[in-house]
């Protein structure tokens, strides 16, 4: 398979801190691939080392086939960088920190300035282009990092925490600018602290915990693994709570857990809650709580650090959860 | 990941010429020049506070220090032009500081431009701001009375003297900016440091006039010596002396601290 983004073994080091402990990865073209991970799990220092902007202590890395050392001034030909450390100058209106991005990549001013407004106008930013970027809402200034690593109409598009911060709206937005892209067949490496949003945008999905990727597989293959949603059952009465788990098991198909007064099960299928009612109804037991959650980023972590700890190498579980 | 997936049109090119580096250097420069139109408080601070030294300095020190505010002036003009000139040397550390901590500076740095152009670029804008300050304050000064003593060539050639010695002090700059955490830190650095170490030449006041053991240190300070030598040049008396010095000088600085500067801002992206 062609690969826009290849990496092996990459190491980075700082003081004493070891920020990527040996970490591969290989994105097909044309696909986005996230990059999931809590604050400080290395996913910006594989950002900065594949974008040409750190060096990696040991290992190496290719993005559109080119060194990212070796032949770093090709590579960033190639790229577009956003994240909350690439960032536009405030002190610039919108209009002029493009243009001065084009001109940088060597358009005419006339150019420049015509993608600019293109730009501008793809998202939606036209009404504050000569507004110093010092003035912009969050989102606007989201939008507009992301315009500005899109002057250069790049092949691979690096997206550094994208939506941290931002409103659910201007997150949908942003959400389809990427699916925009990925079809007119941009790379996407995505970093986000969200399980949600690596499973709304990215075929596949990296996650990385103190500097290693400690499991990966497609959205479906993760949320398998780490039970996609939580399922809780609080009974009224606590005498119910032996019947309740045992229905909670039959029902789930997996062991649940107690906790206090409270029985939760891992589910992989929204279709359980309704089967769980309807037992839990002809049981005749009456519930103070029944709750059907996402799983979070913890869970996911909580999970697969379950697994590590049974010495089993993450990757490989994969291939023996339940379906 | 073969050559197939790139439109021939966008094989990227594996070098820069440095035709195009010296480009990406004028751009940069213009983006620096353009952010004064957005906070003209940028240009206030260039002009006002030297105009308002000038003419502090001028009507209430002078007749005390030179007996008349017209000699102070003539005395203290090229002298003041040396300290607003350090003191604007601190506007390159603390704009590439801001780049750096909100990040401008990587997004720079991902683009496929001469490494140097960043520096390269804010180190032109600000000689061009450093321009502007010895032109108005030879402006104001002319308004005052300041006469210039060796027509139109001293005047170019303290331009052209103090341009390039704020261009090697302006790696000391740089060197702050990369190591400090935050933009106002560069300022304070310039406080703490330039304050005393102009107040302690002869800019303000004569060196005989100082006590002894200080005296020793106001000979040496590399401000007395670039004053000095706009003196020469602006209103008369010994050139080539001081005017070597002072090249010894900026060399020197520039020698010692452009690589370290450049070690630091390595060290730091």
């Amino acid at each position: 398979m062609d690969h826009a983004i290849r990496a092996e073994g990459l190491v980075r080091r700082f003081g004493a801190t070891t920020a990527l402990a040996g970490v591969d990865l290989a994105v097909p073209t044309g696909t986005v691939f996230g990059l999931l991970g809590p604050n400080g799990a290395g996913k910006t220092t594989a950002v900065r080392v594949l974008a040409t902007l750190l060096r990696a202590d040991e290992g190496h890395a290719t993005v559109g086939g080119f060194d990212v050392v070796r032949d770093a001034h090709r590579v960033r030909q190639l790229i577009g960088l956003t994240g909350q450390y690439a960032s536009v100058d405030e002190t610039l209106t919108g209009a002029e920190n493009l243009l001065l991005i084009g001109r940088l990549l060597g358009l005419s001013r006339a150019d420049a300035k015509q993608r600019g407004r293109q730009l501008l106008d793809d998202f939606g930013l036209s009404d504050a282009a000569d507004r110093a970027v010092k003035t912009f809402s969050g989102g606007m200034r989201r939008r507009l990092d992301l315009a500005a690593s899109l002057v250069g109409r790049p092949q691979v598009l690096f997206l550094d925490e994208p939506t941290t911060g931002l409103d659910p709206r201007s997150r949908n937005d942003l959400w389809d600018v990427v699916r925009t892209l990925v079809a007119d067949g941009v790379t996407v490496l995505l970093t986000t602290q969200y399980l949600e949003e690596a499973d709304q945008l990215a075929g596949e999905i990296a996650v990385v915990d103190h500097g290693r990727v400690i499991a990966q597989g497609t959205p479906e293959e993760l949320k398998a693994k780490t039970g996609g949603q939580t399922l809780t059952v609080r009974p009224a009465d606590v005498a119910d709570l032996g019947t309740v788990v045992a229905i909670a098991a039959e029902v789930a198909g997996v062991t649940p857990e107690v906790a206090q007064t409270a029985v939760t099960v891992a589910v992989n299928d929204a279709r359980v809650l309704p089967v769980m009612v309807s037992r839990l109804d002809a049981a005749e037991i009456p519930v103070a709580e029944l709750a059907l959650r996402g799983a979070s980023l913890d869970e996911v972590f909580l999970s697969l650090t379950g697994h590590r700890a049974e010495d089993a190498p993450a990757d490989t579980d994969l291939e023996r959860t339940p379906a | 990941m073969t050559s197939a997936t790139l439109s021939p049109a966008l094989a990227p090119a594996r070098r820069l010429g440095v035709a195009a580096g010296l480009r990406h250097t004028f751009t940069l420069a213009w983006r620096s020049l353009v952010q004064i139109k957005h906070n003209p408080m940028e240009l206030l601070d260039l002009s006002i506070q030297p105009v308002m030294f000038v003419l502090l300095f001028t009507y209430v020190f002078g007749p005390a220090i030179a007996g008349s505010s017209g000699e102070y002036l003539t005395f203290m003009l090229p002298g003041i032009m040396v300290q607003n000139a350090l003191f604007a040397t601190m506007t390159t550390g603390f704009g590439l500081n801001n780049d750096l901590t909100k990040g401008v500076f990587d997004r720079l740095r991902a683009l496929p431009i001469a490494r140097w152009a960043p520096l390269a670029g804010r180190i032109l804008a600000d000689t061009v701001k450093q321009a502007w300050s010895i032109a108005l304050l030879l402006g104001v000064g002319s308004i005052l009375g300041f006469r210039v003593g060796n027509g139109v060539l001293g005047v170019v050639g303290a331009f052209a003297l103090l341009l390039a010695f704020t261009l090697a002090a302006s790696w000391i700059s740089v060197l702050v900016g990369v190591l400090v955490s935050e933009p106002d830190k560069v300022q304070i650095f310039g406080f703490m440091v330039i304050f005393p170490l102009t107040f302690t030449s002869n800019i303000f006041v004569p060196t005989d006039r100082m006590p002894g053991w200080l005296q020793n240190w106001v000979e040496v300070n590399p401000v007395t010596v670039v004053a000095d030598a706009l003196r020469g040049l602006l209103v008369g008396g010994p050139v080539a002396g001081p005017v070597l010095q002072t090249l010894l000088w900026g060399a020197g600085i520039a020698v010692i601290f452009a690589p370290l500067a450049v070690r630091g801002l390595r060290r730091r992206v």
